[in-house]
């Protein structure tokens, strides 16, 4: 492709007191992609996440998002401009149902306000019926495991794994172009981690979104990444394919170290 | 009273592997010690704090038992009670109960009787008014019985072992008498409580005669009134084993039109006890439930703020006085700077605009700033905006100390007019708006505002992620719960007919607050039923509730309520349902123990609870 990248970062720095999370770091995703980014713990992967969603200010350096700038953007507006995210340790709205939890995330898209809800005028109900109808659309991505009696249910009662289908069901809800999964299968079983696997792909695939995601389970990168990005010390250390990646002896020094020098 | 009292609770206990009793002497002798040494000291307190003495004045039963003993000997009940407690885990064995819980109840009930005992002793032979101003004659008349000591020491232990061990024994009687009985208990003392509500209500119905053999001619209920309720309200609890919840759910999962119209008569059955209860009732009962609906208008507005949003507002005040202040200057002739004399109607949208523009100018600063930060820089403003009114430099305006005073009251389309001097007319005009308060709290939190108010509650880092613009949401929130906050300020400065910056003491924010919490945060009903039992049974800041001859005690007995409260049932008295699950400690143990046992069978529900551990370190 020729186009300008969905996502690109240039040269972007950030330091925490004397550490350096992130140094000048180029990293860029296509349209389409599926791109893993992996490293050893420390390496700057979620930093990156919490660059890109606004949530850390870089120390220097651009993120340019669909052909321009969101350097000093909101993390509310970033989510309008199309970027949504999940947490690596899960953050759900704990005490709101399952179905409003994914309400909440379309706020951005709609527009009603106080008025609208006291008057509980015409187009404050068509918008409330939208809201939920997609809401129903997004938790039913997930078969039938966030909907029925779970939909009034609040988060906080959700097992392990559905809290982590909530996150992403509460990502897309949002109406992202780019999706940032931070771990999305930590904690699921095997056979949850390949259901999950291949419903990354259908988010690709059926919903037309652009995905990024950290994971440190090797099967899903393999299985679902178009391109694998491998940070260590906040520097891209090998990119490519799976394949080329898992054999690159650079990224093996940073995930199992370097073999002593006999002296 | 606990988890573990919780009827679910029990329900699970019944499943368990049931264990025998324990033997007499196989007590947990470090929590029965403990309880002894609490007990005893809070006794000790209550009675050197002077309740005694001054509450004795009011008779809940004729003549054997007045508020002043009441204070003494429900502690060693509810004490010999929770001796008895343990919390029953689910799955986990659980031993019977036998007669080591009833030993329990009195050890610890001779604990706080013996206290008293000593008590009495001390004031018989010592003389510590110096540092003790409650230490006299007066205290040991009460609690000698005015008899000799030695017959006080004996039966002060004799109430403390024998209502222990009664308290105690409870947890041997099958659950429908254990609930008569506390439905018995509390259904004589809440009719005692509510006695001058009763009798004024009978009175406009017609059935003077029926109160006045219910209660004594002096006050309290008389023997036959509380035999009948008691045995009454024994029968309707011992019988009705949650027939009330049942129809609750009931009436919750109903569907479609039926749920319409059942919710529409509710609301209208709701309203027509609204308009016919002023009507029955007396000038000094509807003063009392007009203060109550200030009350209610005030916890609204704050629940919108701290219960839906989560913003810690300790400067509510600052609306109310906003309220009050700009209908004072824009209807009284008296007022020092502009004096346009506009009627009160008109003056409202003056008030809205006021609020609205306050809550903008104390909002924006504010709510960049998160959790303890921001509570004390409200707390701040709170006291800015009252010390503003008494100024020397907006005196001008507003009259400094001395006020704005000749406020006119409501002209009603010049049909009434609503003045403190006609407690109805008020009652009537705080209902409207708490009417309007409550259409407001409850279209708000099932709207995309509401929604998103909440979700800043939970995690404000996350909302804005989520696309929530939570400066904007927080700030609404703010101006919402200013604008609920200044009617009752402009409704307070009708009532009155003046209006002085003391009458905005920080007192009044800190009161809000404890009936939003009290009553359970972020639900109406539980605002409303807050504001019911603090304000109209305990009293206001400045208004008297039910229990009079408590004011003098009213701000240590709210302060003993929010920490009971917090402890035990920190979601409020009613409860948002479904929504706090996960508050109890009891809970949290039931869960990690599970957890910890499905782990050994699913990996997905052993992660879980290493995630759940973790983020509670955390």
């Amino acid at each position: 492709m020729n186009s300008e990248p969905i996502l690109q970062t240039r040269n972007l720095s950030v330091t925490f007191g004397g550490l350096k999370a992130l140094a000048d770091l180029d990293f860029a995703v296509e349209k389409g992609e599926i791109v893993s980014v992996i490293g050893p713990n420390g390496a700057g992967k979620t930093t990156l996440f919490n660059l890109i969603s606004a949530m850390t200010a870089p120390s220097s350096g651009d993120i340019r998002f669909e052909g321009s700038s969101i350097l000093g953007l909101d993390p509310n507006q970033v989510t309008a401009r199309g970027i949504a995210r999940t947490f690596q340790n899960v953050r759900l709205f704990a005490k709101m149902t399952v179905l409003e939890n994914v309400m909440v995330a379309q706020h951005c898209r709609t527009r009603q306000g106080v008025l609208g809800a006291l008057l509980y005028t015409r187009a404050f109900r068509r918008e409330e019926a939208e809201i939920r109808a997609y809401g129903h659309e997004v938790l039913s991505f997930f078969g039938s495991r966030l909907t029925g009696y779970r939909l009034d249910q609040p988060a906080s009662v959700l097992s392990y794994a559905n809290r982590r289908r909530l996150e992403i069901a509460r990502a897309m809800a949002t109406r992202p172009e780019l999706i940032l999964l931070d771990e999305p299968v930590a904690g699921m079983n095997p056979v949850e981690s390949a259901q999950l696997t291949e419903l990354i792909a259908r988010l690709r695939d059926e919903w037309g979104l652009t995905v990024v995601l950290i994971e440190h389970d090797m099967s899903v990168v393999r299985d679902v990444s178009d391109r694998v990005v491998v940070l260590d010390h906040g520097e891209t250390i090998a990119g490519g394919s799976y394949r080329d990646v898992s054999t690159d002896p650079a990224v093996i020094e940073a995930y199992l170290g370097r073999r002593a020098e006999s002296p | 009273m606990t988890a573990v009292t919780d009827p679910t609770a029990r329900a699970a206990g019944a499943d368990n592997p049931g264990l025998g009793a324990r033997p007499v002497g196989d007590q947990p002798w470090r929590r029965i010690s403990g309880m002894v040494a609490i007990g005893a000291l809070a006794q000790m307190f209550i009675a050197l704090s002077g309740m005694p003495v001054g509450l004795d004045d009011r008779t809940i039963i004729e003549p054997v038992l007045s508020l002043g003993y009441l204070g003494l000997v429900w502690l060693p009940l509810l004490m010999g009670y929770r001796a008895g407690c343990e919390p029953v885990l689910e799955g986990m064995p659980v031993h019977a109960k036998g007669r080591r819980e009833v030993v329990a109840g009195a050890l610890v009930g001779i604990g706080a009787g013996a206290s008293i005992s000593i008590l009495v002793l001390l004031l018989h032979n010592f003389d510590l008014r110096d540092p003790l101003v409650n230490w006299g004659p007066q205290l040991a008349e009460v609690l000698g019985f005015g008899r000799s000591p030695g017959f006080a020491v004996i039966i002060w232990i004799a109430i403390g072992a024998g209502g222990g061990a009664a308290a105690g024994s409870l947890h041997l009687v099958p659950s429908p008498i254990r609930r008569a009985v506390i439905a018995m208990a509390a259904t004589v003392i809440g009719a005692a409580v509510i006695e001058r509500v009763v009798t004024d209500l009978a009175g406009g119905l017609g059935l003077g005669t029926a109160a006045d053999r219910l209660y004594a001619p002096r006050g309290g209920l008389s023997w036959p009134g509380a035999v009948a309720l008691a045995a009454v309200s024994g029968i309707a609890a011992g019988s009705g084993r949650g027939r009330i919840s049942r129809t609750r759910t009931r009436i919750q999962t109903l569907e479609g039109t039926t749920r319409t119209v059942t919710n529409a008569a509710l609301v209208v059955a709701a309203g027509l006890v609204a308009v016919v209860l002023p009507l029955l009732v007396g000038k000094i009962t509807n003063e009392l439930l007009a203060n109550v609906g200030m009350f209610v208008l005030l916890a609204l507005g704050l629940n919108i703020v701290v219960g839906l949003a989560g913003i810690l507002d300790l400067g509510y005040v600052a609306f109310y006085a906003v309220g009050g202040y700009t209908v004072a200057v824009l209807t009284a002739s008296a007022s020092p700077g502009i004096a346009p004399e506009l009627p009160w109607l008109a003056a409202l949208v003056g008030v809205v605009v006021m609020a609205v523009l306050t809550g903008l100018f104390i909002g924006a600063p504010v709510i960049r700033m998160r959790g303890d930060y921001l509570a004390i820089v409200t707390l701040g403003f709170g006291e800015i905006i009252r010390l503003l009114f008494l100024s020397d430099w907006l005196s001008g305006w507003f009259g400094g100390a001395q006020g704005i005073t000749n406020i006119p009251g409501v002209q009603v389309f010049g049909l009434a007019t609503v003045k403190g001097t006609d407690p109805r007319a008020v009652l009537y005009l705080v209902m409207v708006f708490c009417a309007l308060a409550v259409y407001v709290s409850w279209r708000l939190e099932r709207s995309r505002l509401g929604r998103a108010w909440m979700a800043i509650r939970e995690d404000e880092s996350v909302a804005e992620v989520m696309g929530v613009n939570t400066v904007n949401a927080k700030l609404l929130a703010f101006v919402v719960g200013a604008v609920l906050g200044s009617f009752s300020g402009a409704i307070f400065a009708a009532k009155v007919g003046s209006i002085f910056p003391s009458s905005f003491l920080i007192l009044i924010s800190i009161i809000i607050l404890v009936v939003v919490i009290f009553g359970g945060m972020g639900n109406v009903v539980g605002v409303i039923a807050g504001a019911v039992v603090l304000v109209g049974v305990l009293g206001g800041p400045r208004q008297p509730g039910l229990l009079q001859e408590l004011s003098e005690y009213k701000l240590l007995v709210y302060g003993a309520l929010l920490v009971w409260m917090m402890i035990q049932r920190p979601e409020g008295l009613v409860p948002n349902v479904g929504r706090n699950r996960e508050l109890h400690p009891d809970e949290f143990r039931q869960d990690a123990w599970l957890r910890g046992r499905a782990s050994c069978g699913e990996h997905d529900k052993g992660a879980n609870a290493a995630d759940d551990s973790e983020a509670r370190r955390r």
